[in-house]
């Protein structure tokens, strides 16, 4: 007679229980991304300047944003630095694993060594590298003394025009052993039978890697895609430990500009209008990529 | 030419030459992602008057182990010149939980997310991912103040709690995908069987489940252990992590810069992480093989 | 009734403070390494006979830029450390907060008012009340000679812009580097402040830097400092960009170059290679400007605390830090001269005793002014907008035409 509740509470519980067990994620989330997204716009329409103050201000810290050379200069960096890293990456990625995927017999010896970058920081790199660019005591210096060749150049961190792309090949030095790894787990997912029967037809091994691997390992590319673009977006540490932002401003980036002018500069309105700007930057890049992926795999 | 040579030739299918060619670029390459660990390397067996006055990349003259022994254990960071050793305790107590936490939550997400779908999932889903995008500069004075309001300023506990925040996206992400490709008929019918939601992911997903944690593990450890910003910003006190110490230790302004010693102490502050690439660098390869690289 | 309840809030105050024998004082700095780590070591071992535990709190990097992120982070959650070294207006903006601590009493039992030169003053209150205690004085318009080389130039010291570039040029022919330099923005700010002071003068100086005069920006004189600039650029080696500071004094002391223009700090790289002021090196005033000095001080900022006990500390740590004793220990160990300026020169160096000696002369003259490169002659933000302007005009980025349209606008847009 009296056994109808007490099962449905149970059976509720457990209806609701994955929900119970996602909402401390999800509230972390909510608060510390968008509230703290919400929190950034409300600074930037603020007349913020050393410490967050909460005096209307509209949007004059836009105005001020877009009035900076400087964040012109970061832009620009970003898509100079953002593209060639990305496509950089993904080349020397593509074409290690594909070379390792050869049945070469130091595989083991060599995958950590081209992984190890990404476990280390440019906090602890920096120095080394900047040591390293530095035509005086670097690359340039040793070559010279090595080879004999005088005249060699490579001082490029010291060229406010080429700087960028000193950080860039840092960057991808970083980056590349991580996305060669990536791709070289989708290559070891590919159906080896598969490419047996091309090779019995008489396909070129070029011929096999264009037509068949490559473009099975469309999820690997998106991947490191989405992987490198947030990392390009975050590069901060390594702007930092290379050039600081120069010479002069000309590795200056987004990020480094958000830092700098909420914090050395004391305009944190400044600072915060740019972090908006950033984000909205990349929700304009992202959103419509989650869409098409999560619609995608409704099975 | 012997049998095994022929056989791995022909099972690798071209001609020797080329095999010459793949091994030699291999090895270019191979030396190019070396070169800042070689010159940190031997920079740290050096003496001062030979890095002033010599080649980064030459070996040291003669070798002395005088600036690890420093960095370890004498080198003044700060009022107390007690090397670095006493911060590797401190990362530690923040790595361990803080990759342990999102870990664990990451798993379970991905877990509901994939197999416990509710309306709206996939907003959810989008919602924690776009939130690995967030640039770490732009929350630092909105998670000072939260801090401040929870009583976690300038603690070692604060600190996880910022990390395992930033975190969940990808631990999410990773688990996620990893789960999606999991058969739901096991499920299903282990359902039918009237186990319940705990039952079902410890004895179901979490046996298979090693592959995609080890990459969750490596990926979180190296990016907390490296993190600077939230450390300097959080825990500039007693419990600075080894990244601000190395920072204090190498950075000092006005001060006298002794190099052997800085490399000393980046490489040790740099040890951790390159072990767990290097001996878990296959399970690693396994674990994205095994579908944390599907978009 | 009134006075009894403040009679009894006092006793408790003071029980309280008895009672609590680990009084402490947390402190935030960027002296993290080395000489500098050891000289503070001074203070905290002087705290310690009083009782009072130290807690450190170091931040490195570049004058404060992360201390100060730190510190804005410790602040904004409410958990002010005790302590916190910084420099010229950046005491100013968080003062401008009401979140220091007032050391008016102390200051005036001791009488700080007397010794400490007023420039310096302004800086150290707020609104004529003390709130921090400044540690020592750094200059920064120093030139630091190779001797054998400026002995083969002939031993004469340049007294002036022509003089240096003669002398440059001389070691030029030597095949040396003539002048070292390191490519970061607050260096060539350093180097930039040095010659608008050397080119214009003081009253120039205070026109044009600290009162960001808008005729004197776009003036001719002006024009010729970033000429001067220009042409120094010319002396430098190929890899500077970038080069710390110190990796330049190195080459200083081993002769691969002629001179730098750098702070008195860099002597700690001469005397830890063994090098005598005078016999291996020579520091002078950078040419045209001696009897000026352009000055950077750390001082110990005090934020406002809750607790009776931890405001006795921070009184305690004060009171330390102002002690000629400590000043005294401490700047020898820094380079710097002492914040006080009625201390001893006995046991300093010659380099050290010519410092002192123009810090007084400054002082008196109504030359002694705050280094724009080391935030003491603009906030922060103007600071950063003129070094944008003077590094790019360095780099090459910019033309000085542009340079002097840039200035002027850039130190608007930052305002």
């Amino acid at each position: 007679m009296s056994v109808s509740p007490a099962p449905s509470l149970g059976k509720r519980l457990q209806d609701w229980l994955p929900r119970i067990v996602l909402a401390p994620s999800l509230a972390l989330v909510l608060v510390f991304v968008y509230g703290f997204i919400v929190w950034t716009a409300v600074l930037s329409m603020s007349t913020s300047r050393l410490l967050p103050v909460y005096r209307w201000a509209g949007f004059d810290a836009y105005e001020r944003l877009f009035n900076q050379p400087n964040w012109y200069v970061a832009l620009k960096n970003l898509a100079i630095f953002g593209s060639i890293y990305i496509v950089v990456c993904i080349a020397i990625g593509l074409f290690l694993a594909i070379l390792l995927d050869q049945k070469i017999r130091i595989e083991g010896v060599l995958r950590p060594i081209y992984l190890y970058p990404m476990a280390l920081s440019f906090v602890v790199t920096g120095t080394a590298w900047k040591w390293f660019l530095n035509p005086g005591m670097g690359f340039e210096h040793a070559v010279r003394v090595i080879t004999g060749w005088d005249t060699f150049r490579f001082d490029w961190i010291t060229r406010p025009d080429m700087a960028i792309y000193t950080v860039a090949i840092a960057g991808i030095w970083q980056a590349s052993g991580f996305v060669m790894a990536m791709f070289l787990a989708g290559l070891r997912g590919i159906d080896s039978e598969m490419l047996k029967a091309a090779t019995v037809d008489g396909a070129s091994t070029f011929t096999i890697y264009r037509r068949i691997v490559i473009p099975l390992l469309r999820p690997a590319f998106l991947s490191a895609v989405i992987v490198l673009a947030h990392m390009a977006i975050k590069s901060y540490d390594l702007v930092i430990a290379l050039t600081g932002g120069g010479p002069g401003n000309a590795t200056e980036l987004p990020s480094t500009f958000m830092y700098s002018y909420t914090f050395t500069r004391s305009q944190m309105a400044v600072g915060s209008a740019s972090a908006m700007v950033m984000l909205m930057g990349i929700a304009a890049i992202m959103v419509p990529y989650l869409y098409s992926e999560l619609k995608e795999k409704n099975r | 030419m012997s049998a095994r040579e022929m056989a791995i030739s022909t099972a690798a299918g071209p001609a020797r030459w080329s095999r010459v060619v793949i091994y030699g670029l291999l090895i270019v390459f191979a030396l190019f992602y070396l070169t800042p660990l070689f010159v940190m390397l031997s920079t740290s067996f050096k003496t001062l008057d030979e890095i002033r006055s010599g080649n980064i990349l030459a070996l040291p003259a003669h070798p002395t182990a005088d600036a690890w022994g420093k960095a370890w254990g004498s080198a003044c960071i700060g009022v107390t010149c007690e090397g670095i050793k006493g911060y590797f305790w401190n990362s530690i107590k923040m790595v361990v939980p803080a990759v342990l936490i999102s870990t664990v939550l990451g798993a379970l997400n991905g877990y509901v997310l994939t197999k416990w779908r509710f309306p709206g999932h996939r907003i959810v889903f989008g919602m924690m991912l776009f939130a690995c995008f967030i640039p770490f500069q732009s929350v630092l004075i909105p998670m000072a103040r939260v801090l401040g309001i929870l009583g976690l300023s300038n603690t070692t506990a604060g600190l996880v709690m910022v990390h395992v925040v930033y975190g969940l996206g990808f631990t999410t992400l990773f688990f996620r995908n990893y789960y999606d490709t999991f058969p739901t008929e096991l499920i299903q019918s282990a359902q039918m069987d009237g186990a319940g939601f705990f039952t079902i992911f410890r004895r179901i997903l979490l046996p298979s489940s090693a592959p995609i944690i080890v990459v969750t593990v490596i990926y979180q450890f190296t990016n907390i252990w490296n993190d600077f910003l939230f450390g300097v910003s959080f825990a500039s006190g007693g419990s600075s992590p080894m990244t601000v110490a190395l920072n204090n230790l190498v950075s000092s302004s006005t001060g006298v810069k002794e190099y052997n010693v800085d490399m000393a102490a980046a490489v040790i502050a740099a040890l951790p992480t390159l072990i767990v690439y290097i001996v878990a660098g296959r399970y690693f390869m396994r674990g994205l093989m095994a579908g944390a690289i599907k978009g | 009734m009134r006075h009894f309840l403040l009679a009894g809030t006092a006793c408790l105050a003071i029980s309280a403070s008895m009672a609590r024998a680990d009084e402490s004082v947390e402190v935030l700095h960027w002296w993290t390494a080395g000489g500098e780590a050891a000289a503070l070591n001074i203070l905290k071992d002087d705290l310690a006979e009083q009782g009072v535990s130290w807690r450190d709190m170091p931040v490195a990097g570049g004058s404060g830029v992360q201390a100060m992120t730190a510190l804005r982070a410790r602040v904004t959650s409410g958990d002010a450390p005790t302590a916190v070294q910084m420099l010229g207006y950046d005491i100013r903006d968080w003062a401008e907060m009401g979140i220091l601590s007032n050391l008016d009493d102390l200051a005036t039992s001791q009488g700080w008012a007397d010794v400490v030169p007023a420039a310096l003053q302004d800086f150290a209150k707020y609104d004529g009340h003390w709130i921090a205690a400044p540690v020592n004085i750094h200059s920064t318009n120093w030139l630091w000679i190779n001797k054998p080389a400026l002995d083969k130039a002939g031993g004469k010291l340049p007294e002036n812009m022509d003089e240096l570039f003669a002398l440059l040029d001389n070691f030029k022919e030597q095949g040396i580097t003539p002048l070292a330099h390191g490519g970061q923005p607050w260096q060539d700010g350093t180097l930039w402040e040095a010659v608008v002071l050397s080119v214009g003068g003081a009253d120039f100086y205070k026109k044009a830097v600290l009162e960001n005069d808008p005729e004197a920006l776009s003036s001719d004189t002006m024009r010729e400092v970033f000429d001067n600039m220009s042409k120094l650029r010319g002396y430098f080696d190929d890899s500077f960009s970038g080069r710390d500071w110190n990796l330049a004094s190195a080459m200083v002391i081993e002769g691969t170059a002629g001179a730098q223009e750098m702070g008195d700090w860099a002597k700690g790289e001469f005397l830890r290679a063994g090098q005598v002021p005078g016999q291996d090196f020579v520091c002078i005033r950078f040419p045209g400007t001696q009897g000026d000095v352009l000055f950077n001080s750390d001082q110990f900022v005090m934020f406002e605390q809750r607790d009776p006990a931890a405001k006795d500390a921070q009184e305690k740590l004060a009171s330390a830090v102002m002690s000629p004793e400590f000043q005294i220990a401490f700047n020898k160990v820094k380079g710097s001269v002492p914040a006080r300026t009625d201390v001893s020169d006995a046991e300093f160096d010659d380099c050290a005793k010519k410092g002192m000696k123009d810090v007084v002369e400054a002082a008196a003259n109504n030359t002694f002014m705050g280094s724009l490169a080391h935030g003491y002659g603009q906030p922060g933000a103007v600071k950063e907008a003129i070094f944008d302007v003077v590094t790019q005009h360095l780099n090459g980025q910019i033309t000085t035409d542009q340079a002097l349209t840039r200035l002027p606008e850039a130190i608007a847009a930052a305002k």
